[in-house]
């Protein structure tokens, strides 16, 4: 993937075993935590509020009309020229004060969960520390009051910027080119897709229109290789959660176009045939393209241009920090071999005696590009966010990054295994894996496990992915966590185990019980959509 | 090493608990003719100091837009945003939070995303919008994909008024579908009919509003034509501000809007991130691209918001999702989220009209230069002028003086004749009487 693991929600296993996915129901407008009823019968609280947990309307249930937030002067004595185009009608946007503005978000953002708060084990989406310098350099007004239409010769550091993150990024890959505009992991696997198509068809060879993809693999590949025109086909996985190399040799021929490999794979294994991978792939005359999602297991210690790898997508926001913010921006430049640099997108940055230029159009050396992904140059601030962290762990610290990041996570699965049952033998990389084959006995699911590591103060693995292993629970640590936080973990996990087996199934089922919502009905989400704010029936009648 | 917590005694202790004598044991899997036995030729970690050094040396060699009198827009727009912003984005439950899939502890994103939603949808006119996309371009290229879903037909039309970077990211998404895309020629007069470019196989019609010369038009006449021909109309705003004033796309029959809500969330940050918006009509919901939350209750009965009709996505639907997009551009959705709530009904109207108000005064000096004719006369904050001389050679001149004059056409439309002598120029709330008359004067001095 690209770019993020979904844990599974869609994929709520209760459903299929009959019960309700949102536990055993109250009666209708019971009041919350109706256990906590006194001896003279009063439950909860007042206003719905508990302590720091404090209810927060919609923007559009407060505010009025003529409040503002801010103070703009109105501009007075001139004749639009909008060529009778004015919006007319009310827009229906509440008006609130800086005050109020302020308060509401931060009430907000007191429901979230974040890896500033605590471990956030999700496996594949590599939740580490965002370093604050980070954020700090990005909003240099040298960086991020750039227009990206200004003239080259006053964006020159921009440039020499940019210049400096592809060279780290070839010398940890030692490949050769690197294209720095998508603007995410996923994008960046259509643009090294693209490249590979776009190579292909230039060779004569677009035949070649099959891609071939294991089942461990995230769902932005399949999804992006059917964006270039491709059939998928699925590899299977071998008894050790790898690639099938017997299989992939038996679904090669002249038709195919690419292997599409997660290395380390989302099973959080290293290929350990990886060699006589690229090998068979490029016997074949495909290519071969690895999901850089994991890079952060081996960044420093393996360069993917000695496993014999043609492309590879970075998540910036993942390996190399940037913020994942709620679920973006990301980041996602592309490393390519020699042979697929003519095809990379638009623009490049290109050195000259003049200093920096920008090639944007698609002439002279760059007429065989793809074109453009998006508009402008690509993701600025997460290229400063990232070379900053580049520069801050140097050549030895991001050595140290994956050798921590795989020490803990295999850590976790030494000091687990007795409690979950692994779905692999050690070691794994910067992520391990279990089923649910410990807790089916008890008929709890790996979703209700995960929802009492909630109730915990834990953010839950991943889960439901990857689809290869029932149950799954994949728990990536990263390398930013004490061995403290590490040892609380293991034993929230193992107290949980303990509960089980005590027979303290059901509270399980119910969990989570202390967070700011307990389980919310998916069902009814999809089935009756509300995907917006209306306002009350009877005042849009009036309008 | 500032960020990594574990010390040589933890290290130590881990392993014996793994039961592996050296880190390299972990790595066994790895071919050892792949493995590096030393460090990467790269300069080792460096402290805050050196660091910040290092960068600021970087931002020093930039001109920043706030320090010239900067004119630049096309595609692009820099807008105040209030210190509250800034400040509430990086509280660290938003900023180091997670794609909110554990609902129950992430219903400050949930909530925001749904206010998004909401906001996205009132300004652009539409009925429902999605949670995000990387950008406008982007979303511009996603819409086309959805059009030829709705439709089932293969045709797109592209207005010889959409910026270049859409044109071309619509391009190169379509490039290996069976689609076929016609791209009307550039159209600085914004006089171009597109009806007699819509045929029976037309899935959608791609244009922008105002164009990327600056051109409003009234675009009711074309939507009743596409509407007449089972076409969808897709409008593209890319400079979001102009909603506050501008008859907005849903109430000229647009099916589809794709805008640009980098101006009023992130900021300019050299191109990138941005923030695509994207709405449509409730009916094509599960055609629609990207994330989406809705509304649902707890077990308690509780109101919340979960991720939905995530059936249409990639982590589902594999091959056959809608879109292969995953992340998308959550904080910069918060930003602009927090910055529409700041500015309000009152507010949005209000920065609208300043900014256009900024531009009439702007198109007027400009207007006055001899040799210089204006092209635009529907406009909303951005004018194309036609220049007695090569455009590019005057905005680097007057850059030198920090005058950021425009975007020359010849930089969006490079190798075409017709654009050299062009500027598109663009004024906002941060313009003030001296910029202009700086503009004025410099363009001026050097057409003399």
């Amino acid at each position: 993937m690209s770019a993020e693991t979904p844990p599974g929600a869609p994929r709520a296993p209760n459903a299929k075993s009959g019960r309700s996915a949102a536990g055993p129901r109250r009666p209708a407008g019971a009041p919350v935590a109706a256990a906590e009823a006194d001896a003279g019968g009063f439950t909860g609280t007042v206003s719905g509020n508990r302590a720091l947990a404090i209810e927060e309307p919609l923007l559009f249930e407060q505010g009025s009309r003529q409040r503002c937030g801010v103070d703009l002067p109105d501009p007075a004595n001139f004749k639009p020229r909008l060529g009778g185009l004015e919006r007319k009608g009310a827009i229906g946007l509440p008006g609130l004060s800086e005050s109020e503005v302020v308060r509401h978000f931060t009430r907000l953002s007191q429901k979230n969960y974040a890896i500033d708060a605590g471990l956030f084990p999700l496996g594949s989406c590599t939740m580490k520390h965002n370093p604050r310098l980070n954020e700090k350099m990005a909003r240099l007004p040298g960086f991020a009051d750039l227009h990206p239409l200004q003239p080259l010769s006053t964006v020159q550091g921009a440039l020499a910027l940019m210049d400096a993150l592809a060279h780290w990024l070839k010398q940890l890959t030692g490949m050769p080119a690197i294209a720095l505009p998508p603007a995410a992991g996923a994008q960046g696997e259509l643009c090294g897709m693209m490249v590979i198509r776009a190579a292909h068809d230039a060779a004569g060879q677009n035949a070649r229109r099959r891609v071939l993809v294991p089942e461990s693999a995230h769902g932005t590949n399949p999804a992006t290789a059917a964006l270039c025109g491709y059939h998928v086909d699925s590899i299977p996985a071998n008894a050790r959660g790898r690639v099938d190399v017997a299989a992939l040799r038996a679904k090669l021929g002249p038709d195919v176009a690419a292997l599409m490999l997660t290395n380390p794979n989302t099973c959080g294994l290293f290929e350990p045939e990886i060699l006589d991978i690229a090998a068979v792939v490029h016997g074949a005359g495909a290519y071969f393209y690895c999901d850089g999602a994991n890079f952060n297991a081996i960044v420093g210690k393996v360069r993917p241009a000695d496993l014999g790898i043609d492309v590879m997508h970075f998540n910036l926001h993942k390996t190399f920090s940037t913020p994942h913010g709620g679920g973006g921006p990301g980041s996602g430049p592309v490393a390519l071999v020699e042979a697929l640099a003519p095809f990379a997108p638009l623009p490049w940055v290109v050195a000259g005696p003049g200093g920096f230029a920008l090639r944007e159009d698609a002439v002279g050396d760059a007429a065989h590009t793809i074109g453009r992904l998006k508009a402008f140059h690509g993701q600025m601030g997460m290229f400063v966010r990232a070379y900053a962290y580049m520069l801050s762990h140097g050549s030895d610290g991001l050595r140290q990054v994956a050798e921590d990041a795989v020490l803990s996570a295999n850590y976790l699965l030494a000091a687990l295994r007795d409690t979950l049952t692994p779905a692999y033998d050690g070691p794994c990389m910067h992520e391990c894996l279990f089923d649910d084959g410990g807790l089916r006995a008890f008929d709890v699911s790996t979703l209700d496990f995960a929802k009492a590591l909630i109730d915990e103060g834990f953010h839950p693995t991943t889960i439901y992915f990857p689809l290869v292993v029932h149950g799954a629970m994949l728990v990536e640590p990263t390398e930013t966590e004490s061995k403290g936080e590490l040892d609380r973990f293991i034993a929230a996990v193992r107290g949980l185990k303990a509960r089980l087996d005590a027979g303290g199934a059901e509270r399980f089922r119910t969990a989570p019980h202390y967070s700011p919502r307990r389980r919310l009905d998916e069902t009814r989400a999809a089935r009756q959509p509300v995907l917006r704010w209306s306002p009350p029936a009877p005042r849009e009648a009036a309008e | 090493m500032r960020y990594l917590p574990l010390d040589a005694d933890d290290r130590r202790a881990m392993l014996a608990r793994i039961g592996a004598a050296t880190i390299d044991d972990l790595f066994v899997d790895v071919p050892p003719a792949a493995r590096l036995s030393r460090p990467v030729d790269l300069p080792p970690h460096a402290g805050e100091i050196e660091v910040e050094r290092a960068l600021s040396a970087l931002a020093s060699r930039n001109v920043p837009a706030g320090a010239a009198a900067s004119f630049l827009g096309a595609g692009a727009y820099r807008h105040f945003i209030p210190a509250a912003v800034d400040h509430l984005i990086q509280r660290g439950e938003f900023l180091t939070s997670y794609t909110p899939y554990q609902p129950e502890i992430s219903q400050g994103t949930l909530q925001y995303l749904f206010e998004f939603q909401t906001q996205v949808a009132l300004i652009s006119g539409m009925e429902i919008a999605n949670a995000s996309l990387y950008d406008g371009a982007s979303g511009a290229a996603e819409a086309a994909q959805m059009a030829r879903r709705v439709t089932r037909r293969a045709g797109v039309v592209a207005s010889g008024g959409l910026h270049p970077h859409w044109r071309d990211t619509v391009a190169t998404g379509l490039r290996w579908s069976d689609a076929a895309l016609t791209t009307a020629p550039a159209d600085p007069s914004g006089t171009e009919d597109l009806t007699k470019l819509i045929g029976a196989d037309t899935a959608c019609v791609i244009v922008q509003n105002p164009t990327v010369f600056g051109h409003l038009r009234d675009l009711s006449p074309l939507a009743r034509a596409c509407q007449a021909n089972g076409t969808l109309l897709v409008v593209c705003v890319p400079e979001v501000a102009s909603l506050g004033v501008v008859e907005p796309p849903g109430a000229m029959g647009a099916d589809i809007f794709v805008g640009e809500g980098q101006g009023l969330g992130p900021g300019l940050n050299f191109g990138g991130p941005y923030l695509g918006l994207f709405a449509t009509r409730e009916r094509f919901v599960r055609q629609m691209p990207g994330r989406i939350a809705g509304q649902t209750v707890d077990v308690d009965g509780r109101r919340g918001w979960v991720l939905t009709l995530s059936t249409r996505e990639q982590h589902i639907r594999r091959e056959k999702a809608t879109s292969n997009i995953c992340t998308n551009s959550g904080l910069c959705a918060l930003a602009f989220t927090i910055h529409m709530a700041l500015l309000g009904e009152e507010g949005f109207r209000r920065l609208a009209r300043l900014n256009h108000a900024k531009a009439c005064r702007m198109a007027d000096r400009l207007g006055a230069i001899k040799g210089v004719s204006l092209l635009s006369d529907a406009f909303f904050n951005e004018v194309t002028v036609r220049l007695p001389v090569l455009a590019a050679p005057v905005v680097d001149a007057l850059a030198r003086d920090k005058v950021f004059a425009g975007v020359p056409a010849s930089r969006l439309y490079p190798g075409e004749k017709e654009m050299e002598t062009l500027l598109i120029s663009c004024a906002s709330e941060t313009t003030t009487e001296d910029d202009i008359e700086r503009l004025g004067a410099a363009l001026e001095g050097t057409l003399r």
